[in-house]
């Protein structure tokens, strides 16, 4: 029962209760926004009688942006004439902000007639406006933090190349020294959630997380960008490292906030694919993945997505004509930085399945270079499209951003064609895969594109066989190719049969083509060092055999073969070495073609994961054995300075160069072996030491105890007893008659 | 040279061992026989029968007159090596894991497993070496090791202590006449699988599931050494004359059908002692995990029992006499 022991503590009168709690609660909410209402200016001046006239026109124009609530235009009395006149501006009220944000985006600078354009602009963007200081403030400067030297890994004395391993969850990035163990550079526990990936020059370590990627790079290895991109699973880099691409399985979503503190928009939501501008991290343009096939189910995931030119200029992919419709594919060019389509429109290629955009030239990269913005060069690309009714299968040639043919070849009995450009943009080879008219059988052919030549003349070389691996010589006129007849190709084959192969080198140039075979191999996989010259030829993916062949194609031994080598080039052809990696999964060679690591992938299979290093010639340096081993790739490097003259004058004078070298690995061989002597020669002092107290500290205690010591075994003590026993076996006596 | 192979087990071999002259060798498997061969020729003179389950473990006494075996049928037995004859049978709760003599005979321990609901013990026996004379069931003492369970144990010097390797790892010394713990150090990641005494027994080697095999200072327990290898390890071996260990082991026995023998990784390598990282070689010849590694006292020889069923002896060539580290000497 409350009682009035605190009567004085109630409040004296209704002015000292405090309201404000109630008040709060039952408060009426005013309409806070006008952001459904525009300013329209620049309207003419009308009078009383042209009023009604003006505001009826006015309602036509803006009712296809939304349904008009009010249309307000104020009028003033006019001194002079005596008449109310209106003022050149009205304002308009719409049902939404969404209806009045679409009425500014369609109507700002409309013409209602010659002199007056219509200036539409949001209410509240007056009062914004009117609000700013008249005094200019100077924004305050940024203070200037230099970044990173991110080439600085180039500056190495030694040229020495460096390596990511990805091992357990583990990241370490290295540098390679040749026979003495890795140095290690930088190591990270759990860097990245899935695998990393080098961009092309090797600026930049990209790292995958949930929420996105992370570039990485600097002599600190500090994270130097980050993309959010949810549920990120592959990204793909411009040639340049201009732009970043990424896709994710999960379509963008907003969330309740609409995106607030993310870079992503309304117009984003539901999209996958994110184009980044690397130095600023800003999102540039999304995309859809790629639409639905025709029969209504989702394309397979091809990567990359985008393809892009040489010059970072354009990139382009193919996808489904609007209906969806069997031979509606359209080939979707698109310019950067703008990120709007070449010529604002797709180009529609009937049958479209693939293309392939040609590399620059050195030459042309020199252009790209000093060219800039102002001269854009046309960048050629190559795409095919299949036999469709009576129209042959079709390999076109064409430039961009004029969208000129250059040429067209017209192939038959096409089941696929894949296309290969040598990485100068030399040449082209499209390897076809054709079927004898019974469709029983199938071959190939290569028909070779020689680009730069006039009106591009085209060589066929027809293959008997199948052709399962096709490479060019980096900067080179030559490729080899692996084609097989065995029966068992094709198959869904058990326990990984290996297949019997052949594999051929073709020689385009000097002086005449030519091509040399070798037979009966088991090799699937060509792997040419970036140099050229030096290729392996490895076994994968087989559970028995893990061959590796190292080949070099310009071996000069005597002066006799280089004469003979003018007219046969395949005289040059040897073998260097071959060796054998267990298990092997993947073959990297460094940049500059000096060394090359085979890699055996925890992701492929749990058998000796690890990684063996060799040089060219396949002479193994190390073998390292690692658990849980994922991967290991080797930096990029960018494009040399040296122009091909200065790179000459280098190799002509190589021996000079190769004895400072061989100087620089003498010392440092003296320096570790002696390292090692030393560190070996401590242990064995070390134990010896210990040996001799221990040793005396037992036998004291063996005294003192007085027990002898009974594994004290002493070699004069043991006697040899040798026992002779003769046995009798048999016995018999016979007498001889005289 | 060409080993010996010794092919009269028909399960796979538990321990070897070589008698203190090293001539005798004595091999005890899991087909419940325990065999004792020449190990010079590999001549098998005789087996002692009697176990009615797998055999875990075997020592014998530095005179070769007595021979102790541990098995999974519970019991202990000791034997006349000469005759065959078995003098006397322990019975205990669990089957016995590990046994061994001491430095002068008089005691012999042995590890006893932990196993329903019995208590994991090292059980001390007083031994008599007279073979005539009756043996005592009543043990010196018990010793209930603290924590994680016994697996391999062996005795200091001068029987001042017992030092045990553990299933989590651990090595620990005991004393085994109060049963205290007075010692014990976190060696290894994983089960301890060996553990052999060097020939004074100042330091002892432990081989462990973790793939390392390690050397500790017996009265210290200080770490000496450390051995990483690419396979659980089963067994570790200190060789005389030159300073090497031998370890063996292979993938686990459970997983060997379904791999290849080059990833089983079957085979005894020879590490330098001191240097620690120095892998000098490596013996193949068993397909299946090596069990246990034995070496010859005199250093010329060593043996391997593997899962195999096989022991195979190996006398060392000249070259290993002669081998050493050049920039060392």
């Amino acid at each position: 029962m409350p009682g009035f022991d605190n009567a004085r503590q109630f409040p004296q009168s209704i002015e000292d209760i405090d309201f404000s709690d109630i008040e709060e609660k039952y408060k009426v909410p005013f309409e806070e926004g006008f952001d459904t209402i525009i300013v329209v200016d620049n309207a003419p001046t009308v009078d009383e009688s042209k009023k009604d006239k003006l505001l009826k026109f006015i309602r036509k124009i803006f009712k296809n942006a939304g349904n008009i609530k009010d249309i307000d235009m104020p009028m003033d009395l006019d001194p002079e004439t005596e008449t109310l006149t209106s003022k050149g501006f009205l304002f308009i009220e719409f049902e939404t902000p969404e209806q009045a944000a679409m009425a500014i985006k369609q109507y700002d600078g409309y013409s209602m007639d010659k002199t007056h354009h219509l200036a539409v602009n949001r209410f509240t963007d007056i009062e914004k406006y009117s609000q700013i200081e008249e005094e200019y403030k100077e924004p305050e400067e940024e203070k200037f933090v230099e970044k990173e030297h991110l080439r600085s890994w180039l500056t190495d004395p030694q040229a020495r190349d460096q390596v990511v391993l990805y091992r357990g969850e583990d990241v370490s990035i290295f540098w390679n020294q040749k026979t003495e163990p890795p140095e290690e550079v930088h190591k990270r526990i759990n860097w990245t959630e899935t695998y990393v990936q080098w961009s092309p020059l090797g600026t930049y370590l990209a790292t995958f997380h949930r929420q996105g990627i992370a570039l990485w790079g600097g002599p600190s290895w500090n994270k130097i960008i980050r993309f959010v991109h949810s549920g990120v699973k592959l990204i793909d880099f411009s040639p340049n490292e201009k732009y970043l691409v990424t896709w994710s399985n999960e379509p963008i979503t907003l969330g309740p906030n609409g995106g607030a503190g993310t870079p992503f928009g309304p117009e984003d939501e539901g999209r996958q694919i994110i184009i980044w501008d690397v130095h600023g991290g800003n999102l540039l343009r999304s995309f859809p993945s790629s639409t639905l096939s025709s029969d209504g189910t989702p394309n397979k995931i091809t990567w990359p997505m985008f393809k892009w030119s040489s010059s970072d200029k354009y990139f382009a992919r193919v996808t489904q004509g609007q209906q969806g419709q069997q031979g509606q594919q359209v080939l979707s060019v698109y310019e950067t930085p703008s990120m709007g389509l070449v010529g604002n429109k797709s180009i529609k290629i009937e049958g479209l399945v693939d293309f392939e955009w040609a590399p620059a030239s050195d030459k042309e990269k020199e252009k790209d270079k000093h060219s800039g913005e102002k001269k854009q060069r046309e960048e050629l690309l190559s795409y095919w499209t299949p036999e469709i009714g009576n129209q042959p299968a079709r390999v076109t040639l064409l430039n961009i951003p004029s969208k000129e043919i250059v040429r067209t070849r017209n192939l038959v009995n096409v089941t696929d064609c894949k296309m290969h450009w040598q990485s100068n943009g030399d040449f082209l080879c499209v390897k076809v895969g054709r079927h004898t008219k019974t469709k029983k059988s199938t071959f190939s052919n290569l028909e070779i594109f020689r680009v730069r030549e006039k009106d591009i003349p085209v060589e066929v070389i027809e293959v008997k066989d199948v052709v399962i691996a096709f490479a060019w010589e980096p900067k080179g006129e030559r490729f080899a190719i692996i084609t097989t007849s065995d029966p068992n190709y094709g198959q869904p084959t058990q326990g990984g049969v290996t297949l019997k192969t052949n594999v051929s080198f073709y020689y385009l140039e000097k002086p005449k083509p030519d091509k040399e075979t070798l037979e009966k191999k088991s090799s699937n996989a060509i792997y040419w060092s970036p140099q050229g010259r030096h290729v392996i030829l490895a076994t994968l993916r087989s559970s028995t055999i893990f061959d590796l062949e190292f080949w070099d194609l310009d071996f000069e031994t005597t002066l006799d073969q280089k004469e003979f080598a003018k007219t046969d080039p395949a005289a040059c052809l040897q073998l260097m070495s071959t060796q054998e990696h267990y298990g092997v999964t993947d073959v990297e060679w460094d940049p500059t073609g000096r060394y090359v690591i085979t890699s055996s992938s925890f992701w492929r299979h749990s058998i000796e994961n690890g990684y063996i290093l060799w040089d060219f010639k396949g002479t193994q340096l190390q073998k390292h054995l690692l658990d849980k081993f994922k991967q290991l790739l080797w930096r990029p490097r960018p494009k040399s300075l040296l122009t091909s003259e200065q790179k000459k004058a280098i190799k002509k004078n190589l021996r000079e160069y190769s004895k400072k070298f061989d100087d620089d690995d003498d010392w440092v061989k003296l320096k570790l072996s002696k390292g090692q002597f030393e560190h070996r020669r401590r242990l064995m002092e070390e134990w010896n030491a210990w040996r001799r107290r221990v040793e005396k500290e037992l036998s004291e205690e063996r005294e003192n105890a007085g027990v002898a010591s009974p594994s004290k075994r002493d070699d004069d003590t043991i006697e040899v007893i040798e026992e002779w026993i003769e046995e009798v076996v048999e016995e018999t006596e016979e007498i001889i008659d005289d | 040279m060409r080993p010996i192979l010794l092919q009269g087990h028909t399960r796979s071999l538990t321990q070897i061992k070589y008698n203190r002259e090293g001539d005798l060798l004595f091999s005890v498997s899991k087909d419940q026989v325990v065999n004792v061969w020449y190990s010079h020729n590999g001549e098998r003179l005789g087996t002692y029968n009697g176990h009615v389950g797998a055999i875990w473990t075997v020592d014998v006494n530095s005179t070769s007159t007595l021979l102790l075996t541990g098995s999974a049928d519970n019991t202990a037995k000791l034997w006349e090596v000469q005759t065959g004859k078995c003098l006397h049978t322990w019975e205990f709760k669990t089957a016995v894991k590990r046994v061994a003599f001491s430095e002068d005979d008089a005691m012999a321990l042995a590890v006893t497993e932990q196993r329903m609901g019995y208590p994991g013990t090292i059980v001390i026996l007083s031994i008599k070496n007279d073979l005539e004379a009756e043996q005592s069931d009543e043990p010196i003492n018990i010793v209930y090791p603290k924590g994680s369970k016994a697996m391999a144990a062996e005795w200091g010097y001068l029987n001042k202590y017992i030092i045990t390797g553990h299933e989590d790892g651990s090595v620990a010394q005991y004393d085994w006449k109060a049963g205290d713990q007075i010692k014990s150090v976190k060696a290894h990641n994983a089960e301890i699988t060996d553990l052999q005494m060097s020939e004074d027994r100042t330091y002892f080697i432990t081989a462990s599931k973790d793939k390392s095999a390690q050397i500790f200072e017996s009265n210290t327990l200080n770490h000496l050494k450390k051995y990483m290898t690419d396979a659980p390890l089963n067994s570790a071996a200190i060789t005389p004359i030159q300073d090497f260990v031998i370890l063996g082991g292979g993938q686990d026995a459970m997983q060997v059908t379904t791999t290849t023998m080059r990833q089983g990784k079957f085979e005894c390598r020879f590490y330098h002692k001191i240097l620690e990282d120095v892998e000098v070689g490596r013996v193949k010849g068993h397909f299946g995990p090596i069990n246990t590694i034995a070496v010859h006292p005199d250093g010329k020889s060593f043996s391997s029992g593997g899962e195999d069923g096989y022991v195979r002896v190996h006398h060392f060539d000249e070259d290993y006499f002669k081998f050493k580290y050049p920039e060392l000497h």
